[in-house]
């Protein structure tokens, strides 16, 4: 049975980037908990000298000469901005 | 209404040939999602006056000799995650609530260049992540068969505005059965394409490396049609395969087995199954398979047999680890993809915050659902150092040893048979209050997504409380023709059954009439029999 320590659910909302409500957290600590003793039935699973599948297919990087392909698109891009200031995206103050 | 009964082929070919136009196919569809969205809501977004005028702008291609395709001026619905320009995408959350993309998806746009006139976005589990569409933060997704009953998910949407007749046909995604399981809920036709086959360009990513766009439509030879309009290799998708006769093993010419194969798909519509070989995988059934379902799928296995097919049980092996194996991938590839989800270029900003840090951690918990935020948790942990081993390099390992036993299989066996979900679709709130049951829900699906294999989900029959069931065909990876050749002689055999039915039925005057077989009018003509009381909708 996994247990997970206040400390694991702080640290993976650092991660995950999210900020979780005192229920949220306790909630979070039972799901994964859950999901986590779900999951170790892989532990049965012998993968002794087996190799990690990441993609079906060999697959390589597609390179490209780097020029530009597509037009000028920054006001169509901005206009999804949540905040912008001239043409820039507009964020909190990062720099003293 | 009543073109919204024919197939995408059918009424393709009546616009072609004069009898109507692209602008009375839109119209029609428009008319049937106004009579029925408010029961239903398929759809997130619906783009009346875009359709109408891409109807036009169509027409006038058609009858100009330009657009001469089979699906030219047919009305199709987009689900939610997949880019449209200047049409809002959502993802069905709250973060992208806001969200108009500034391009459109490969896959749309070789739909478009085909003639075929986008009418909306459908309704999705959020990011797709779920298997009821009851995660939408739109409102959940109601089943055109039942409106008590979920769609399934998460091309809910797609797959309930294909049965209920509020478009020709859809595109959907799949994960981990997305297409396919909805599909069956919905009794209608869902294909998922071999990985690589149709390019991810401008499908908002969950699962990089399982995430495949596919058709959702009213029969086979449509999935055939839509998926070789929509399946093209893309430089923009580096996962994308070329598959116009290059042997990705490096076996130059290959043919069969491992070649690319091409992308002429509707040239496998042909009925003869003689000496295919299909293998049922024994450890599908028993133990958590409704028998309902088990029976329809052995009856669907009996029509291919009669027809000459070569059907046997076998052991596929390793199917209980697929779904522990997926939620770890999955999860942690979702953690990682919507990671770009911040509040600063685009969706939702917290509107009260302080500082940067905290403007982000406030956007992101604002705008995810518990579902999704369920598993971006899951998929941060088990890529944490510390962790990382012994999850998901695990599950990683569990994925090559699980597409080896498909290998082995496939060595047997040219296609394999399944059903698509162990019970037809539940009721509406039942499967939110444990995630983990949900989840398992998922076992005859999960598998194909992570060997990467191409599955399409076929009708066969209703249940005794008159829904849906639907099997799955598996291919081997690029041998989507063998499984369209399966599946499409398994649907004449069907229609062929339906009617000798129908004939006994018509001969017998006992009150406890059979059932009748409903493939025999449900491809093109299902929603009539949806309990909407709008039977009056189309008249036989």
């Amino acid at each position: 049975m996994h247990r997970i320590s206040d400390e694991t659910i702080d640290y993976v909302g650092i991660l995950a980037k999210l900020e979780l409500s005192p229920q949220e957290r306790e909630q979070a600590k039972q799901d994964m908990g859950k999901m986590l003793d779900y999951i170790d039935l892989l532990n049965e699973l012998d993968t002794e000298g087996v190799e990690p599948m990441s993609h079906i297919f060999p697959v390589n990087n597609v390179f490209r000469e780097d020029v530009v392909e597509n037009g000028d698109e920054h006001e169509k891009t901005l206009c999804n901005a949540p905040a912008r200031k001239d043409n820039s995206f507009m964020v909190p103050k990062t720099v003293e | 209404m009543e073109l919204m009964s024919l197939t995408a082929l059918e009424l393709g070919k009546k616009i072609k040939g004069g009898e109507v136009t692209a602008i009375d196919a839109v119209r029609d569809a428009l008319s049937a999602i106004e009579a029925k969205e408010e029961t239903l809501h398929s759809y997130i977004t619906v783009d009346r006056e875009g359709a109408l005028k891409k109807a036009e702008k169509t027409q006038r291609g058609i009858e100009a000799g330009e657009l001469t395709g089979p699906l030219a001026g047919v009305p199709a619905a987009v689900k939610d995650n997949i880019c449209t320009e200047g049409l809002r995408t959502t993802c069905a959350s709250k973060i992208l609530c806001n969200f108009v993309p500034t391009y459109t998806a490969e896959a749309v746009l070789n739909l478009e260049k085909a003639g075929v006139v986008v009418l909306g976005k459908t309704n999705m589990d959020e990011f797709a992540m779920g298997s009821t569409t009851e995660t939408s933060a739109f409102g959940l997704t109601r089943n055109p068969w039942n409106p008590e009953h979920v769609p399934g998910g998460s091309s809910g949407g797609s797959c309930g505005a294909v049965a209920a007749g509020e478009c020709s046909f859809a595109l959907g995604s799949d994960t981990g059965g997305s297409i396919r399981q909805p599909s069956a809920f919905c009794g209608v036709t869902g294909l998922k394409p071999t990985y690589g086959t149709v390019s991810r360009y401008g499908l908002i990513a969950y699962g990089s490396s399982l995430d495949q766009i596919g058709p959702v439509a009213r029969d086979v030879a449509d999935c055939a049609a839509i998926l070789e309009t929509i399946a093209s290799y893309d430089r923009k998708d580096s996962t994308s395969v070329n598959r116009a006769g290059v042997s990705l093993w490096g076996e130059e010419g290959s043919s069969g087995g491992t070649g690319a194969d091409g992308y002429d798909f509707t040239s496998a519509l042909t009925e003869d199954v003689k000496g295919l070989r299909v293998g049922i995988p024994r450890d599908y059934l028993g133990e958590g398979l409704d028998k309902e379902v088990e029976r329809a799928v052995f009856k669907a296995a009996k029509l291919l047999e009669n027809r000459g097919a070569l059907v046997e049980t076998f052991d596929l092996s390793l199917v209980s680890y697929a779904i522990p194996a997926y939620y770890v991938i999955a999860s942690a590839e979702a953690s990682s993809n919507l990671a770009r989800f911040d509040g600063v270029k685009y969706g939702y900003r917290a509107e009260e915050y302080e500082g940067l840090h905290n403007m982000y951690k406030k956007s992101r918990s604002q705008g995810f659902g518990p579902e999704v935020k369920r598993r971006i948790m899951l998929g941060s942990f088990v890529l944490s150092s510390g962790y990382y081993d012994a999850y998901y390099l695990k599950a990683l390992k569990t994925k090559a040893l699980i597409k080896k036993a498909f290998d082995r299989a496939f060595a047997a066996y040219d296609v394999i048979l399944a059903p698509a979900a162990p019970t037809t679709a539940p009721r509406i709130g039942e499967s939110l209050t444990d995630p983990l049951k949900m989840y398992l829900g998922d076992i005859y699906t999960i598998s194909v997504n992570l060997a990467g294999l191409p599955g399409i989900s076929v009708p066969c029959g209703l249940d005794s409380r008159g829904l849906p069931i639907g099997l799955q065909i598996l291919g081997d990876c690029f041998q989507e023709k063998k499984m369209l050749r399966a599946a499409y002689a398994l649907e004449k055999a069907q229609a062929a059954e339906g009617e000798t039915a129908d004939a006994q039925l018509e001969n017998s005057i006992s009150p406890d009439k059979p059932r009748k077989d409903f493939r025999m009018q449900s491809s093109r003509k299902c929603f009539q029999y949806m309990g909407l009381g709008r039977r009056d909708a189309v008249l036989e």
